[in-house]
């Protein structure tokens, strides 16, 4: 890249000797310094001591509270360098050059001097030409203009040799996009700008087209001649992917999920899967909402899945059971702690209901309301999370139709609930209606649950929810 | 008037905003007065963020006017556990954020008036700013007993601060701001800019307790709008420009283009908690548990709000020596956070013997863990 750049640079100036007529003396002077730096180039650069500057107020003393970069590390002109801190006044300090990092002067909480050096950055003197404003003679135009060029009131990013390049050629810079960081205008900005403006900025000429081979006696590097006095064209380089791989630690939520999965593995699932009709729970529930909401409390699905589950469980109870370590005995729950998949913005986390054998449909509502709140502010505590004894997963809220769950250790069971969809069925005459249909797909530990049972269980669940009055009969 | 929502004032504000064809009318040379209309305190720090990063500020100095609903305002360098009552503040929805300026703690809500002085860093003059405001509210109730400390503060009667200050120096571009309080809720501010946590050891910026008082105890009279106006009505007389302030709404992307990109890192868990200096804990609590009381010494080392380090002591064999070590390993790389250390301990019973017992002396330890952050 540095390469082109000189590359292209040194054309420019062979292109304006040639085509016009006078040409500024300081312009040729740069490019003699330029070569001397070229060719006395060797691979160390020069370390320049960044002094910390002025911080105003007459503050002397400020200390380190961050460092942006450490040593080795490149930088670029603008980037910040780290964070120091004064008297409630928390100042960024940036990079005036580019270059590597050799020293930090200072460790973190140490007091530092204004005046002295920061940090030592060894500048790379075939690299930018950033570095070179402190060799070469400025062009005839005031500091003030370069450093503070407004254009319509918005800051134009661009090193001083930029503005130069920009200058040199009558480039306005609010006509050029910026590339670089920050939409800073980079030196490939202002030679793309210029290939596409050949005809404009430079007299037109047919003499453009063919150009004559450079003279060995211009000290230009043996390997790029060739191109070098061509008109700048945009060259098109193959697209690079730059995208790294990026390696970090497990932490947090995950964790909890690998230990969780990798325990569950050791249970042989078996799945089952089924349909469930709810087009009279739908309309039960739109009956029901309103008067939840008088009472405060926002009814949806889940508690009725929820209730049927327990219902179930009271005549399936080895669904709600957990198998010992060794395999050799198995606990019945007395109580039915069902877990409710949340998703939160920190991952998987399952709250669970207690005793909802005892609980109404409306309890367990505002159970869900209340969990749910907590879980989305990050407060749920250990009660709510410990003591599960089976687990719904509402993933259809997401999407999906069918889904494979996973149990949760001590568990034995678990149900994945799909999205409700309207699609035609047959009724009992044989005509088609709308119904609202939901697929569940249970997954069970195989070691004690066997199919029927699980099917049973299914079924039953099922059967309460596609006819919820018959849920009547059966609530305790 | 203070308030103007014309359309009128929304388009000229664009204009200046934008990357813009037009140039710049005559009102907004000289200086601009803008205010917000948000309460949420990660928008309208976000807005400072934009104004410092994007905003020209060459002979057009910038008064940004804010207030936010309940919220604690840390430092940029500050340790949040040792400046205030994290829990409580869950407990009543209180926000945290923190600031990209240094200085201490404050607790804003709406009875608090925010005030941003944008300047380029040569014209960077912290005292000016506080004796405009000072003038202000002299000028609007001359009795007022207010002046400027060399600490940057404003004192009431002497004794009480009415304003703390903060500022941030960027590259070419400096602001200043302070707070000053006309009608906050004092017992709430006090409860929550008190610590609960114990043993903390750090080098992170302290803050410096004072004793607070609201202008509205000096007078009844004052309003948060009559403060806001009397500040603005200075500040345009100090400057030559028009006493005009105009609106913005923080959440306009089109008005200030990345915005929601900055009020969502200042949102983020690794901003506001994970900038925290490295700190370290040592401290330890009873356990009660049966008729015995039980001393469990934990210490902590903390490095961007992830625990580095971590050591429980334990009498022994009251729980599994593996157990421990499981708990000491799943808190190691963990952040700090009372959430993320409840989901890690109530995962791991579930890999264990289902033992009662067990599972009760587990829970009993790990809820006092959480209590620590």
């Amino acid at each position: 890249v540095c390469i082109h750049r000189v590359r292209s640079c040194s054309s420019i100036r062979f292109i304006k000797s040639k085509y016009v007529c006078v040409f500024d003396k300081s312009a040729l002077k740069f490019s003699h310094q330029q070569r001397l730096f070229r060719t006395s180039a060797v691979s160390c650069g020069q370390i320049v001591q960044f002094k910390l500057s002025d911080i105003g107020e007459g503050i002397t003393e400020v200390t380190v509270k961050e460092w942006y970069i450490k040593e080795g590390d490149s930088v670029s002109q603008f980037d910040n360098i780290c964070e120091v801190q004064s008297d409630k006044a928390s100042v960024t300090i940036t990079s005036r050059y580019d270059g590597i990092i050799r020293k930090l002067h200072y460790n973190l909480d140490e007091i530092a001097c204004v005046g002295k050096p920061l940090v030592d950055i060894e500048i790379d003197a075939s690299k930018g030409l950033a570095s070179e404003e402190d060799v070469v003679e400025t062009p005839p135009v005031s500091h003030e203009e370069h450093t503070h060029q407004e254009i319509k009131g918005l800051k134009t990013l661009a090193t001083p040799a930029v503005r130069r390049l920009a200058m040199e050629n009558n480039i306005k810079l609010s006509e050029v996009v910026g590339t670089g960081k920050d939409k800073r205008i980079l030196k490939e900005d202002i030679l793309n700008y210029l290939a596409k403006q050949t005809g404009a900025i430079l007299p037109p000429s047919p003499k453009a087209e063919i150009m004559p081979p450079l003279p060995k006696s211009e000290t230009v590097p043996a390997a790029p001649k060739d191109k070098a006095h061509k008109i700048p064209v945009p060259v098109f380089r193959p697209i690079v992917f730059s995208g790294k791989d990026k390696t970090e630690p497990i932490t947090g939520f995950h964790k909890t999920m690998v230990k969780t999965m990798s325990a569950a593995l050791k249970i042989p699932h078996f799945g089952y899967s089924d349909e469930v009709d709810l087009t009279q729970l739908v309309q039960l529930r739109e009956e029901l909402k309103p008067l939840a909401q008088i009472r405060g409390v926002k009814l949806s699905f889940m508690p009725f899945f929820i209730k049927a589950a327990s219902l179930g469980l009271l005549q399936y109870p080895i669904l709600n059971a957990s198998l010992d370590e060794s395999c050799k005995n198995v606990t019945y729950k007395a109580s039915h702690n069902i877990g409710v998949a949340m998703d939160t913005e920190q991952g998987l986390i399952v709250p669970n209901v207690k005793n909802v054998q005892v609980c109404s449909v409306f309890e367990i509502a505002s159970e869900l309301n209340r969990l749910k709140s907590l879980g989305s502010t990050g407060q749920l505590g250990t009660n709510d999370l410990n003591g599960g004894t089976f687990t719904l997963s509402n993933i259809g809220t997401v999407g999906g139709t069918y889904a494979k769950a996973v149990i949760l250790p001590p568990e034995v069971a678990i149900g994945a609930l799909g999205k409700i969809q309207v699609l035609p069925r047959f009724n009992g005459k044989g005509e088609v209606f709308q119904a609202q249909i939901m697929n569940v797909s249970w997954s069970a530990d195989h070691r004690i649950i066997d199919g029927a049972t699980m099917a049973r269980f299914s079924n039953l669940w099922k059967s309460y929810l596609e006819n919820p009055a018959s849920m009547l009969l059966d609530l305790k | 008037m203070v308030l103007q929502s014309s359309l009128k004032n929304c388009l000229q504000l664009s204009c200046i905003f934008r990357t813009p064809k037009a140039g710049f009318r005559s009102t907004t040379t000289g200086g601009l007065i803008i205010q917000s209309i948000s309460h949420d305190v990660y928008q309208n720090l976000a807005v400072e963020d934009w104004i410092h990063d994007h905003m020209n500020l060459e002979n057009r100095p910038v008064l940004f006017l804010w207030r936010n609903s309940p919220a604690v305002v840390i430092g940029r360098h500050q340790n949040p556990w040792q400046e205030c009552n994290l829990r409580l503040m869950r407990q009543k929805n209180i926000k945290l954020a923190r600031r990209r300026s240094g200085g201490g703690t404050v607790y804003h809500d709406l009875g608090n008036i925010n005030l941003t002085f944008f300047t380029t860093r040569k014209k960077y003059e912290r005292m000016e700013n506080l004796k405009l405001v000072v003038k202000a509210l002299k000028g609007l109730r001359p009795q007022l007993d207010v002046h400027v400390t060399d600490r940057y503060d404003i004192l009431l009667d002497r004794q009480y601060k009415i304003s703390g200050t903060a500022a941030k120096l960027g590259g070419t571009a400096a602001y200043h701001h302070c707070t000053l309080l006309c009608n906050a809720d004092k017992f709430v501010l006090s409860s929550v800019l008190r610590s609960p946590y114990r043993g903390l050891k750090s080098n992170a910026t302290p803050s410096v307790p004072a004793s607070v008082k609201n202008l509205f105890e000096e007078d009844p009279s004052l309003t948060c709008e009559m403060l806001l106006d009397a500040i603005a009505e200075e500040y345009a007389a100090q400057h030559q420009i028009d006493h005009h302030i105009s609106l913005i709404n923080p959440a306009d992307e089109t008005m200030l283009p990345g915005i929601n990109n900055k009020t969502k890192e200042l949102q983020t868990w690794e901003w506001v908690y994970g900038r925290t200096p490295k700190f370290s804990i040592s401290t330890c609590f009873n356990l009660v548990y049966q008729d015995s009381v039980l001393d469990v010494k934990v210490d902590m080392d903390v490095k961007h709000g992830r625990i580095e380090v971590c050591n429980i002591d334990l009498p022994e064999q009251w729980l599994p020596p593996a157990l421990c070590s499981e708990l000491v390993k799943s808190l190691t790389g963990s952040k700090f956070c009372p959430n993320e250390t409840t989901a890690l301990t109530t995962t791991l019973p579930r890999v264990c013997p289902q033992d009662s017992e067990l599972h009760s002396r587990w829970n009993l330890l790990c809820e006092n863990m959480t209590m620590l952050m």
